[in-house]
């Protein structure tokens, strides 16, 4: 799998990038960076090895509540110097120019996509195979990205999501890039672990990370796709108006459900104005995560969902318990919604059985409720 | 009763002779007579039609070229007998109906039983076939026009208008195709789409004199007709490898608004037939649409040109360290759709080390595109009066009279941020016009609003501020927004102002980030609370006193020597 190394070297690199990562010192970073290249490793191997191992850990370390905001936010953009500069390297400088020249790619995170690391390692390891790459960035409103298709003729459009409550967004942009003519190839973890989503909303090709996708763009991109296709065509349940209505509803629901929760539980007197805006922070998440289930009609993303905040309440000492009486009152409120009803069921099993066997806050397809 | 009918009838017996024939089929057939065998009196097909039949199983089957059954629509143009040999006898005694021409018609034969033998009935079928064909032709047409619209009014993209025009060509009006469009400098731009439906675009430097048709087209006069056009005189660029010989060849205009957006050249192979006067027009009607599509790309693609040159001065400068002060900055326009607004800021460098870097963040009335000009005027009135920003007072000052001369109801509100770096630690001036205060970020998480106000600009004739002075020390942020981040309406319950408050406490929790991060971590918290309700413009700048030396103080170590 890697080229010159073996994963322990990687892994004690990994370790350095980390701890120059935490504490802010890029040009510490930095340093290890170019002792990896110096060392042998490759560009490639430096990108997705070692630094998107580095990101993970972010992510982990986050979730387990070990690392701060300020951390997690520090440390990413450490990371975002360093490729900055390895970009810069003579080695990847070399390699882009010796390449074939292939065709032209846009990279870009769907609107409302903050977590802009996956779309950029995979921005640095395409134009190192050799593409020419329009990186647009983190949260890339689609009429820009529409924009820049039809100034740029683009042969493939790459779009990330790590969070599935940007699905439906990232569905009317897959749309309106194939509407162009030009395919799209999506990843990130919000497409799901085994890229369901991405089918499931007509993605032209799919990939787990960085090195496979550049692997299924090694023969070319694939073909246009027709143009003519609208959403409710991929997901004719659509019809049914619950997204759309949920959706619209959102704030609303919030609102009752804040209101009933106050009403049924004594402790909520007690709460600080946090305490208040953290829980409505996550009874809005809920709904919206709700609302991204109900477009996809996929009880599993709501059950993930759900487990996946209750491990991240309990690291952070908040007995999720507390998230079943929420479930209840929003059922309440959409018993005449039976889409909704399933999820809201599915989502109190989920949690049921969560309790027993407490889940590793490992799964990225989070929406941070912090 | 049969002898009379309008239509032709003939009578065969088993044998093959004809028994009996009405004044219709002799009309027709003039050799046909009672007594004459049917393969004398009448067509191959018919003859053989009928030796297949029942009525002569006794020959048995044959199997020689057949005219065979009547298949539903026929496919393609009538050459002589149709429809093409169908393999398999016709079950039961009584074959079904055949068809073929006699003379310049066509017939369809169909048998009825009668006494000694088979009457043949022949019905003409010409206006029947010829109606089918056009019809067929339409829809065929039509579906193409529909293909081709779709896939010409999915992009705005010159190249790939062109590109989809060689392609459809090639799909369904000729062996290859080439799409030419005015001289771009030296060379045309072209798109050539051969047999295999393969497009190469290129810039070519050729002379279209050499394609008879070819630069009359390119000048909008009227069509050479394709009879008139030598194939041969085809140049190399034109009849490319792959197609062979070319066997004939259409020029046409591909329109556009007032000028013509280009040509087409469609280019059929020796062996093929050559284009016929209703494939010509047809051709110019797929011309038509082509060249509106090309047109409508040409001009986007002029219009993008024109408003990014214009809007280059508009945009916010690119970020950058300010003589060893870092620095992030992030800007969210009002509307997604666009790419500047009503808020601003500008970095202006100092020269020398030692000396002070301006930075300016401001909002005034309005969004849009009519907002983001008159911000233009005011960076740009604040770029002339630099030399005497020592002064924050007299600079505002200016400014103030410089608005008030002009229309009264536009004013601004701003902050003059001073920076200058000294012994590891930057040095603040901060003075705010009618703006909001900015909010100081200690690396320990503390968050503490500058001391500073003052009057907006271009609204009165005396204007007063008071400037601060900060210290900032390594780890420290300084941050300046816009109200678009503080009056922001959404959050959970969805019609909260997130409010100074709210963007204090979240800043407690970013003491010692770096300025891009802490940036950033505004700009999403703005996202995460605006949702995807409307909102003001947003900008932000954050101004960090680094935690480490310089990169100039590494010595060529590090991310210096490929970041310099």
């Amino acid at each position: 799998m890697i080229e010159g190394a073996g994963p322990e070297e990687l892994e004690a690199w990994t370790g350095k990038m980390w701890n120059a990562a935490l504490a802010g010192d890029e040009y510490a970073a930095a340093d290890a960076a170019m002792t990896v290249l110096d060392s042998g490793i490759t560009m490639e191997s430096l990108l997705l090895d070692v630094i998107a191992s580095v990101q993970a850990r972010v992510g982990r370390e986050w979730a387990a509540n070990r690392i701060t905001v300020a951390e997690e936010h520090t440390a990413t953009a450490v990371n975002e110097r360093v490729i900055a500069a390895l970009a810069h390297h003579p080695t990847a400088r070399d390699r882009a120019r010796t390449q074939p020249r292939r065709g032209r790619i846009t990279v870009a995170c769907i609107d409302g996509e903050w977590h802009a690391m996956p779309a950029r390692l995979l921005a640095e390891v395409l134009r190192l195979r050799g593409w020419h790459v329009d990186y647009l960035g983190a949260q890339v409103p689609t009429p820009h990205l529409i924009a820049h298709l039809h100034r740029t003729d683009t042969d493939l459009v790459a779009l990330s999501s790590s969070i599935a409550t940007r699905l439906p967004d990232a569905h009317a942009a897959i749309t309106a890039c194939q509407a162009t003519g030009t395919p799209v190839l999506v990843g990130g973890a919000a497409f799901g672990a085994d890229g369901r989503h991405a089918r499931l909303l007509g993605a032209d090709a799919w990939a787990t990370d960085a090195r496979q996708a550049a692997g299924h763009l090694s023969g070319g991109p694939p073909p246009r796709p027709s143009p003519g296709r609208q959403a409710i065509d991929d997901l004719p349940h659509l019809g049914d108006q619950e997204y759309t209505l949920i959706t619209r509803s959102a704030a609303e629901l919030v609102r009752h459900v804040m209101g009933e929760l106050e009403r049924h539980i004594p402790e909520m007197a007690g709460y600080t104005a946090r305490q208040r805006r953290h829980t409505a922070e996550d009874i809005a998440h809920i709904v919206s995560f709700l609302g991204a289930a109900v477009y996809l009609d996929s009880p599993e993303l709501f059950g993930d969902f759900l487990t996946w905040t209750a491990a991240i309440l309990t690291a952070r000492g908040v007995p999720a318990a507390t998230l079943l009486p929420a479930l209840t009152l929003l059922g309440d409120r959409l018993s005449d919604f039976p889409r909704a009803t399933l999820m809201l069921q599915h989502g109190r099993d989920a949690l049921s059985a969560s309790d027993d066997h407490p889940a590793r806050p490992a799964r990225p397809a989070h929406g941070k409720p912090a | 009763m049969w002898l009379s009918a309008p239509y032709p009838v003939l009578v065969v017996a088993a044998s093959g002779v004809i028994l009996q024939v009405n004044d219709a089929a002799r009309l027709l057939l003039t050799t046909a007579a009672p007594g004459v065998p049917l393969a004398d009196a009448a067509p191959g097909w018919l003859a053989r039609a009928h030796g297949r039949s029942g009525a002569a199983r006794t020959s048995g089957p044959d199997t020689g070229p057949v005219a065979g059954p009547v298949p539903g629509p026929v496919p393609g143009p009538v050459p002589g007998p149709v429809p093409g040999p169908v393999p398999g006898p016709v079950p039961g005694p009584v074959p079904g109906p055949v068809r073929g021409t006699i003379g310049e018609r066509t017939f369809e034969a169909r048998p009825v039983p009668s006494g000694q033998g088979l009457a043949w009935w022949l019905i003409d079928h010409t206006e029947h076939e010829l109606t089918e064909r056009t019809l067929r032709t339409e829809r065929e047409r039509t579906a193409f026009l529909d293909e081709a619209s779709n896939e010409l009014l999915s992009t705005l993209n010159l190249d790939r208008c062109m590109e989809a025009t060689a392609r459809l060509a090639v799909r369904h009006l000729a062996d290859a195709a080439l799409v030419i469009t005015p001289r771009a400098g030296h060379k045309h731009p072209v798109a050539y789409c051969g047999p295999q439906g393969t497009v190469v675009r290129e810039d070519l430097a050729i002379d279209p004199r050499l394609v008879p048709g070819l630069a009359e087209a390119l000048q909008g006069f009227p069509p050479v007709p394709s009879r008139w056009i030598d194939p041969s005189t085809a140049p190399g660029w034109l009849a490319r490898e792959g197609l062979g010989a070319v066997g004939s060849m259409v020029v046409t205009a591909l329109p556009g608004h007032g000028v013509p957006a280009g040509a087409l050249v469609l280019l059929r192979g020796a062996g093929q037939a050559g284009f016929s006067e209703g494939e010509e027009v047809f051709a110019r009607l797929f011309a038509t649409r082509a060249g509106a599509a090309m047109s409508a790309a040409r001009l986007y693609a002029e219009q993008t040109a024109i408003t990014e040159t214009l809007m280059r001065e508009l945009l916010p400068p690119k970020t950058k360290d300010l003589n060893g002060v870092e620095l992030a900055a992030r800007y969210r326009p009002a509307r997604d759709t666009e790419f500047v607004g009503g808020d601003f800021y500008d970095l202006h460098q100092a020269t020398d080390d030692g000396d002070e870097s301006l930075v300016v963040l401001g909002d005034v009335c309005g969004k849009g595109l009519e907002a983001a000009v008159l911000t233009g005027k005011i960076r740009n009135t604040l770029q002339a009066l630099l030399p005497m920003a020592g002064d924050h007072q007299r600079v505002l000052g200016l400014l103030n009279g410089v608005l008030l001369s002009g229309d009264r109801s536009r004013f601004v509100t701003l902050v003059l941020a001073s920076v200058r770096r000294s012994a590891g630690r930057v040095a603040l001036r901060l003075t705010s016009a009618g703006h909001a205060p900015p909010l100081i970020v200690r690396a320990d998480g503390r968050v503490e609003a500058a001391r500073t106000k003052g009057t907006l600009i271009g609204m009165l004739d005396d204007i007063t501020s008071v400037t601060d002075t900060v210290t900032l020390e390594p780890g420290d942020t300084c941050l300046l927004y816009t109200d678009g981040v503080t009056e922001a309406v959404g959050g959970p319950l969805g019609n909260e102002m997130f409010g100074e408050q709210r963007l204090c406490e979240e800043l407690e929790q970013c003491g010692g980030m770096p300025p891009e991060a802490l940036a950033e971590r505004v700009h999403m918290l703005m996202g995460q609370w605006i949702g995807g309700g409307d909102h003001d413009d947003m900008a932000v700048i954050a101004i960090t006193a680094p935690r480490r030396a310089h990169l100039s103080a590494v010595g060529g170590q590090g991310p210096g020597r490929f970041t310099a």
